[in-house]
C-alpha cells in the first residue's frame, strides 16, 4: 500500500487536512523504530487504497526536540511515496524553510499552502503557479478548515502517484521511484544548510507579496484588551466561570432527566424481562449493570458540553494567550505558561493533558508539570461533584461547594509546585507562536466534541462495567448476605481500612468506592448506585444523605478529587516519565495530600462544632 | 551609533533589525525557524508585568517569549 504522511510546522492545519482527506476514521499506529504513536487512516484515491500518517509538527528537520528526532526517524526507517509539506500561506516568509528542506532530501512531494483564507485576509498574495515552478513542486492553495482546495489536493496527489504510468507533460524533477527510506537523512540537510536562507529569499521575491502593514486589525484589538496587564487575567477567569456555569446550567438538567430516564427503563422494562432469572443474577443485572452504567451515562452530556466549550477555546487562539498571561506566575513555580495551558486541558482528561507535556524538552519541568497536571479537577471527578453537591446542599450552596473544590484543585497544583520545583529544576527557553484568533466553525467544533465523548465512553466503559461489577460482588458476597452489610466482603474491607479512613469520615461504604475510584473516577458513581441500590440520581443523592452527613460528604469529595485521578493517568506517568520512582512519588504524593486535606477539614468541621 | 542592544530594551511598539542570535544552537535553531533571524525586522507589541514574556512580531508571525531567550537576540543600532 502507498504511505503518504503530512509534514509541517506546528499549528497549520495538518490535523484538520487529515480529518478533511480521510474522513474522521484515524486509528492510532505503530510505527517501527517510534516510541510515540501516530495518526493514521486510510484512504482511498481513484479505486486505490492509500495511507495517510499525520506526522508530529516540526520546526525543522534538522531541529532537536522529540518529535523533530521522531520525524528523523519515521522518514529514516519507512518508504513514503508522497510526502505531503503543509505550510501556513500566510507565514510563508519563514515557512518555505521546511519545503526545501524537503527538497533537498529529494523527497517526492507535493506542497500544500494551507490557511489561505488567511492569508488573502492578511493581504499575502501568492502566485502558486511561480513558486510551484521555481521550486520544482506541484504546488497547491487551500483552506482545510473550510474544505476549500480539498479537490486539487487530491488531484495533485493523484497525479504525483502516477507519474511513472501516465505521460505527465510537464518534466518531473525526480522520475517516480519505489520509495526507499532517506539515507544519511542529517549529513545531506547539514551539507545544504547554508543554501536554505538565499533560496527562501529567492522564491518570496518571485512569488510572494507580503503586506506592508500588518492587517489583522481584529487581532490587534482584541489582544488590546484580552492581553492588557490589568484586565487580562480577570478577563480570562471571568470567561472560564462563564463558561462553567453554561455548563451546569444547560448540562445538569439535561443530566438529571436522562437519569430519570434511563431508571424508569430499568424499573419499567428490564425488570419485567429478567423475572425468570434467579434472583442473584437478577440483582446483579438489573442493580448492578444497568444502574452503574446509567447513573455513568447519565453525565455524557455534561462532558459533551465541556469538550464543546474546550473545542471552542481551543480553536480561538485564546489558550495561547492564556500561556503569555500566567507565564510569569508560573515561572515562580518552576513551571511555564504551557503548563499551564496543559492542566487546563487536564481539567477535560489527564491522559492527553499529561501526553502534551512531549512539547517540554527539559526534563526537570516536565516531571513537575506531570506531578501537577493530575490535580487538574477532570471531568470524571467532576461527575462525582456534581452528584454529591447536588444530594447535599441546595443549589446555590452546592454551587460553592464546586467553586471551591476548583479552586482546591489549583490550590494542590501550586503547594505541588511551590514543593517539589526544588527537585525538579529547570531551564527551559519559552518561545511560542501566538496565532491570530480565528473563529472556529461549527461542523468543526461538533466533530472534536463527538469524537471526544465516543471515546470517553469506549474507553471508560470497560472500566465501568468491570467496577460496577465488582462492586456488586464485593457487596453481595459471600452468598446470602445482607448487601453491603459488615458480613460482606465490601464490609469488611471497610473494617480493614477504617483505622486510617475513620480520622477524615469515610465509612465503609465511601471506603468501597474510593478503592474502586481508584481505577477510574467514572466507577464511583456507578459503585454508589450499587451499593446504596438506586440508580436513579435524587433517589440514590436522598440514600447517601440519610447514611452520610454533609461533613463527610465534603471530605469524600476532597480526597476524591486529589488523590490517583485513575488508573490511565499513572499508566501514562509511568510510560512517559519512564520511572517507576517517579510515578511511586506522584501517587504517593496525591494520596498523602487527599488524606491530609481531608483530615484537616473533617476534624476542624468536627471542632468547631 | 550605538553598539547592539537586546531584544528586551525595545519599547513597545518600537521597531528594531535583529543583528544576532547568541542563544545555544537547539534555541538559536527555534528562534530563526519561528522567523527571527539576522536582517529581519522585530516589533515589540507588548511586555507583560511582573517581568512577564514579551510580544512580539516579526514578519507574518506574533511570537511570546522571556526575556531571558528574548535577551540572546541582538538588535543592530
Ligand atoms: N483560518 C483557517 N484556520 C485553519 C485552517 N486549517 C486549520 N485551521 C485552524 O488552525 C488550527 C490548527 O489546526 P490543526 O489541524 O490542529 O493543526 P496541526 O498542524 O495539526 O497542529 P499540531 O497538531 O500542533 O501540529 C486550528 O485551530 C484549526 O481550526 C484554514 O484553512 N483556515
Amino acid at each position: 500500500m502507498n504511505t503518504i504522511a503530512l509534514l509541517g510546522m506546528p499549528n497549520t492545519g495538518k490535523s484538520t487536512l487529515f480529518n478533511q482527506l480521510t474522513g474522521s476514521h484515524a486509528q492510532i499506529g505503530n510505527w517501527p523504530g517510534l516510541t510515540v504513536d501516530l495518526m493514521q487512516a486510510q484512504l482511498r484515491i481513484d479505486g486505490q487504497t492509500l495511507q495517510l500518517v499525520d506526522l508530529p509538527g516540526i520546526y525543522d528537520l534538522r531541529g532537536h526536540s522529540d518529535d523533530e528526532a521522531v520525524v528523523r526517524r519515521f522518514l529514516e526507517a519507512t518508504p513514503v511515496d508522497l510526502v505531503l509539506v503543509v505550510l501556513n500561506a500566510s507565514q510563508l516568509d519563514r515557512q518555505l524553510r521546511l519545503a526545501l528542506q524537503v527538497q533537498q532530501l529529494q523527497l517526492p512531494a507535493v506542497v500544500v499552502l494551507n490557511m489561505a483564507d488567511e492569508a488573502r485576509r492578511f493581504g499575502v498574495s501568492i502566485d502558486s503557479e511561480t513558486l510551484s515552478r521555481e521550486l520544482g513542486l506541484p504546488v497547491v492553495l487551500m483552506s482545510a478548515k473550510y474544505g476549500r482546495g480539498l479537490a486539487a489536493v487530491q488531484q495533485a496527489v493523484r497525479q504525483r502517484l502516477q507519474t511513472s504510468s501516465s505521460n505527465d507533460p510537464r518534466p518531473e524533477p525526480e522520475p517516480a521511484p519505489v520509495p526507499v527510506p532517506v539515507q544519511q537523512l542529517e549529513a545531506r540537510l547539514a551539507a545544504r544548510e547554508a543554501e536554505l536562507e538565499p533560496a527562501q529569499a529567492a522564491l518570496l521575491e518571485a512569488a510572494v507579496q507580503l503586506p506592508a502593514q500588518w492587517r489583522d486589525r481584529w487581532t490587534r484589538r482584541l489582544d488590546a484588551v484580552l492581553l492588557h496587564p490589568l484586565l487580562g487575567l480577570p478577563l480570562f477567569f471571568a470567561a472560564m466561570a462563564l463558561i462553567f456555569q453554561l455548563i451546569y446550567a444547560i448540562g445538569v438538567p439535561i443530566q438529571e432527566g436522562l437519569g430519570a430516564l434511563l431508571d424508569a427503563i430499568g424499573k419499567q422494562l428490564i425488570q419485567p424481562l429478567l423475572t425468570p432469572l434467579p434472583t442473584f443474577l437478577q440483582g446483579f443485572l438489573l442493580e448492578g449493570l444497568w444502574q452503574g452504567l446509567g447513573t455513568v451515562a447519565a453525565f455524557l452530556p455534561v462532558i459533551a458540553l465541556f469538550f464543546l466549550a474546550m473545542g471552542v477555546v481551543e480553536d480561538s487562539g485564546y489558550l495561547s494567550r492564556a500561556a503569555y498571561l500566567m507565564d510569569a506566575f508560573m515561572e515562580r513555580l518552576g513551571l511555564d505558561g504551557r503548563s499551564f495551558v496543559l492542566s487546563l486541558m487536564g481539567f477535560g482528561c489527564n491522559v492527553p493533558a499529561i501526553l502534551g507535556t512531549r512539547v517540554m524538552r527539559d526534563r526537570g519541568l516536565r516531571l513537575l508539570s506531570m506531578l501537577v497536571i493530575p490535580f487538574s479537577l477532570c471531568s470524571a471527578r467532576l461527575n462525582v461533584f456534581l452528584f454529591m453537591a447536588a444530594a447535599f446542599f441546595p443549589a446555590r450552596q452546592g454551587a460553592l461547594v464546586i467553586f471551591g473544590l476548583y479552586l482546591m484543585s489549583f490550590v494542590a497544583a501550586v503547594l505541588t509546585a511551590l514543593v517539589f520545583k526544588g527537585r525538579f529544576p529547570s531551564s527551559e527557553p519559552l518561545v511560542l507562536e501566538l496565532p491570530p484568533y480565528r473563529l472556529p466553525t461549527l461542523p468543526q467544533v461538533l466533530s472534536r466534541a463527538w469524537a471526544e465523548v465516543k471515546h470517553f465512553w469506549f474507553w471508560s466503559r470497560r472500566f465501568i462495567i468491570f467496577g460496577v461489577v465488582a462492586v456488586w460482588l464485593l457487596n453481595n458476597l459471600p452468598l446470602g448476605v445482607e448487601p453491603a452489610s459488615s458480613l460482606s466482603l465490601s464490609g469488611r474491607l471497610g473494617t480493614l481500612l477504617a483505622p486510617v479512613l475513620d480520622p477524615i469520615g469515610i465509612n465503609p461504604n465511601l471506603t468501597v468506592a474510593l478503592l474502586f475510584g481508584f481505577i477510574a473516577k467514572e466507577i464511583v458513581l456507578g459503585g454508589l448506585a450499587v451499593i446504596y441500590g438506586q440508580a436513579d440520581p435524587v433517589a440514590l443523592g436522598q440514600a447517601i444523605a440519610a447514611d452520610v452527613s454533609w461533613p463527610q460528604a465534603v471530605s469524600f469529595m476532597l480526597f476524591t478529587l486529589l488523590y490517583t485521578p485513575c488508573l490511565s493517568t499513572v499508566a501514562v506517568i509511568r510510560s512517559e516519565s519512564k520511572q517507576l520512582g517517579f510515578t511511586a512519588l506522584s501517587v504517593g504524593w496525591s494520596l498523602l495530600l487527599a488524606w491530609l486535606t481531608s483530615l484537616v477539614f473533617f476534624q476542624g468541621v468536627r471542632l468547631l462544632g | 551609533m550605538r553598539t547592539d542592544r537586546p531584544l528586551t530594551d525595545l519599547r513597545p511598539g518600537a521597531t528594531a533589525v535583529v543583528a544576532s542570535l547568541t542563544a545555544d544552537p537547539g534555541l538559536r535553531q527555534r528562534l530563526e525557524a519561528l522567523g527571527l533571524r539576522p536582517g529581519q525586522p522585530v516589533q515589540m507589541l507588548r511586555r507583560g508585568w511582573w517581568s512577564g514574556p514579551l510580544h512580539v512580531r516579526v514578519g507574518m508571525t506574533e511570537l511570546m517569549m522571556r526575556r531571558r531567550d528574548a535577551a540572546c537576540v541582538a538588535l543592530a543600532a
